[in-house]
């Protein structure tokens, strides 16, 4: 089968420094040509200091009926690269091909005039995104539908919320039917409530009717969701392709500020005192490594490496669990299991592990500041926030459950059932 | 812009539900000037009517007077002129009375001045356009164009009441009115295009034009005609695109004055000259019109 998006060695050079191209004013270009009038005539291209290369040897291809996530940093090139596939800009170098009518959204709302009604502006947004008019008024009754925006259609949208108006661009987008579907990063306004709408609109159009998209989101949980596979871009260039879990877990790593581990190698700077030293403290994901990203549909586990002189009784070695608004979500001590399942400690280097259940956390960044305390006498250590990672929400499988995740900073599923009275 | 060579016919996106032939477009940077692409510009015949449909709507909703000032203007105008030029300055007019001549006169003009006005500024004004979606970007500067139409049929509207009121009667040669009334607007266009290109990259224009437009009205044969300029300079008067177009214009629907077939040709060459080359120049710059607008 042909690809849907084949890409070849695609490159966009943009000139730097001014944004207007060479000359943004008349009087600046003949300027320039009095000067220096050879070089204007020639064309010599400026020092190639003076060139960014905005994608350069991009290659990769997506088959049909695949969803594809596209991430990467602010300015790795997402942007220049849908808009190059959408034929917005002309790349300088390479090649595209597309099979297939393609439909672009690079903004929420493209076309809408301010002062025309809600109705006015589906038929005109629904025309520029390449909608024919036919198949417009066909739609749009489930287009206003989908928007919520009720008996405002007949409004001017400069009297809308943005809410509204974002959701009313959507809607128009969410019904064009082209067979490749490319979607810069849309999915980032609007409230909660419709974001989660639109990514289950988004899900049926991939799984129903097999079409092929490419989007760009800075919301992980959703790519991951979503998408079989992505493409991680950095400096315009492909770093990574391949299955969505494993090229957002790596993005995260990269991006984040996350540190999985930390040691304390040298005796004098443990924290602790002359009976009991912390050696380290991680986290780990499911296979047992130090991970900075989870993902809750995952077994985490936080480890914490002691160097005991002695062992007490009273001996409580743990951590706090911290969500990154600094609410302190747990915290959590091997001596919180009865003494049959508790892990034994004995003088010398001991490793204790505890396990993050998974469907626990939700989405987001955590803290874990391990600490020790002979309970209920003294603290013998308490390191705030040595280690830092990120939560991907993947759990649940409810349909109910989509990928913009829900309030809250835990997210267990919890047990409910019912009885029918009277 | 790029080489999009759609196998297969070439619908544009999202052409309607239902079995459509495959499409294949290939993206990759242009080299030399590129085809005109006037079909592609067919195909999407439906966005360009939804721009006009949209310049129209937005345009009447903002003006409080809404279509009034299609009425007003060339009134306006004609009454100055009647004033200033008839009685002060002592113009004078062939078989028809003087309102009548310059409305004649004034009307076509507004229709080109407004067009191209419009035109010119049509890419820069719809920048969030042409950097989030493609389509032909020639559909911008003509539908902007086209827009004035409406503006151009109410005005019409007045003139002949005017005419009426004067009693001046139509001939036959009004057949040939429309013919004019698009000879205008494709004078606005050959610039329009070329203009609204430029645009992009120097904002100059937009301070030009009105002015060289102010300049247009004076040097056009409306307040008075042609037959009044020295006559070694009458050859010359149809290197005006304008000068054929008033004159043929007033000459169609008064019946005074017919323009000579010389300087109506004249006009029609050199408008066909700067249409080309606005397109080739539109054509060229086009491809970089989203990263430097």
């Amino acid at each position: 089968m042909e690809a849907a998006i084949s890409i070849e060695g695609l490159g966009k050079r943009y000139r730097l420094g001014q944004h207007h191209g060479e000359h943004s004013r008349i009087t600046e270009a003949l300027g320039s040509v009095i000067r220096a009038p050879l070089r204007a005539v020639r064309r010599r291209p400026a020092d190639a200091a003076s060139y960014l290369w905005a994608l350069r040897d991009v290659e990769f291809e997506i088959q049909p009926g695949e969803v594809v996530g596209l991430v990467g940093r602010n300015g790795a090139g997402k942007s220049t690269l849908l808009k190059v596939l959408s034929r917005v800009t002309e790349p300088t170098t390479g090649q595209a091909a597309l099979n297939g009518r393609v439909g672009s959204l690079l903004e929420v709302g493209t076309g809408f005039h301010l002062e025309l009604t809600g109705r006015e502006n589906v038929f005109l947004s629904g025309a520029i995104l390449g909608m024919r008019r036919a198949e417009i008024r066909r739609r749009f009754d489930e287009i206003v539908e989908f928007a919520e925006v009720g008996e405002f259609i007949d409004t001017p949208i400069k009297r809308y919320s943005s809410g509204m108006a974002v959701r009313l661009g959507f809607a128009v987008a969410a019904y064009l039917e082209p067979e490749i579907l490319i979607i810069d990063e849309v999915l980032a306004v609007g409230d909660a409530a419709f974001q989660r709408k639109c990514l289950g609109k988004l899900e049926d159009v991939a799984a129903e009717d097999g079409r092929t998209i490419l989007f760009v989101s800075h919301n992980m949980p959703a790519v991951k969701a979503i998408c079989s596979r992505a493409v991680y871009l950095e400096s315009g260039t492909v770093k990574t392709i391949g299955d969505a879990a494993t090229v957002v877990k790596e993005y995260l790593d990269d991006a984040s500020t996350n540190n999985a581990e930390q040691r304390w190698e040298e005796t004098g700077v443990r924290p602790g005192d002359d009976g009991a030293q912390l050696v380290a403290v991680r986290v780990a994901g499911a296979d047992g490594r130090p991970a900075t990203t989870i993902f809750s549909s995952e077994t985490a586990s936080v480890e914490v490496e002691i160097d005991l002189r002695e062992v007490p009784a009273a001996l409580s070695v743990g951590f706090d669990l911290y969500g990154d608004d600094g609410t302190l979500v747990l915290r959590s001590a091997q001596t919180d299991v009865p003494d049959r399942d508790r892990p034994v400690l004995r003088p010398g280097l001991n490793v204790i592990r505890c396990a993050i259940p998974p469907g626990l956390l939700n989405d987001g960044g955590y803290t874990i500041s391990p600490r020790a305390s002979i309970h209920g006498v003294r603290t013998i250590f308490h390191v705030d926030a040595a280690v830092h990672f990120e939560v991907v929400y993947d759990h649940g499988e409810s349909e109910f459950l989509r990928a913009a995740g829900r309030p809250g900073v835990i997210a267990p599923i919890l047990d409910w059932s019912g009885s029918i009275v009277g | 812009m790029t080489t999009a060579t759609p196998e297969n016919g070439h619908p544009p996106a999202g052409s309607g539900a239902g079995a459509v032939a495959p499409v294949r477009i290939v993206i990759r940077p242009a080299r030399g000037l590129g085809a005109l692409r006037l079909g592609e510009l067919w195909e999407y015949r439906e966005l360009l009517g939804f721009l006009v449909w949209r310049d129209v709507l937005v345009r009447f909703k903002q003006a409080a007077f809404g279509i009034g000032w299609a009425v007003l203007q060339p009134l306006l105008l004609t009454a100055v002129l009647t004033i200033f030029l008839n009685r002060v300055a002592g113009v004078y007019s062939y078989g028809v009375p003087y309102a009548v001549f310059a409305l004649a006169g004034i009307v076509p003009w507004m229709l080109f001045s407004r067009a191209l006005l419009t035109s010119s500024g049509s890419l820069v004004e719809n920048a969030n356009l042409v950097s989030k979606v493609y389509f032909p970007r020639l559909a911008l500067p003509i539908a902007a164009a086209s827009s004035y139409l409406i503006d151009f049929a109410v005005s019409l509207v007045v003139l002949l009441a005017v005419m009426f009121i004067y009693g001046v009667a139509l001939t036959w040669a009004v057949l040939l009115m429309p013919v004019f009334a698009l000879f205008a607007l494709l004078v606005s266009l050959s610039f329009g295009i070329w203009f609204s290109a430029v645009n992009v990259r120097y904002r100059d224009v937009s301070f030009l034009l009105p002015f060289a437009i102010q300049l247009g009205l004076l040097v056009t044969p409306i307040a008075y005609s042609s037959s009044r300029i020295p006559e070694q300079w009458q050859p010359y008067v149809g290197l005006n695109p304008m000068a054929g177009v008033v004159e043929g214009f007033r000459w169609s629907v008064t019946g005074i004055e017919p323009p000579s077939l010389h300087e109506v040709g004249l006009s029609l060459g050199v408008t066909l000259v700067v249409l080309v080359l606005g397109l080739v120049y539109f054509r060229k710059t086009e491809r970089t019109f989203a990263d430097v607008i």
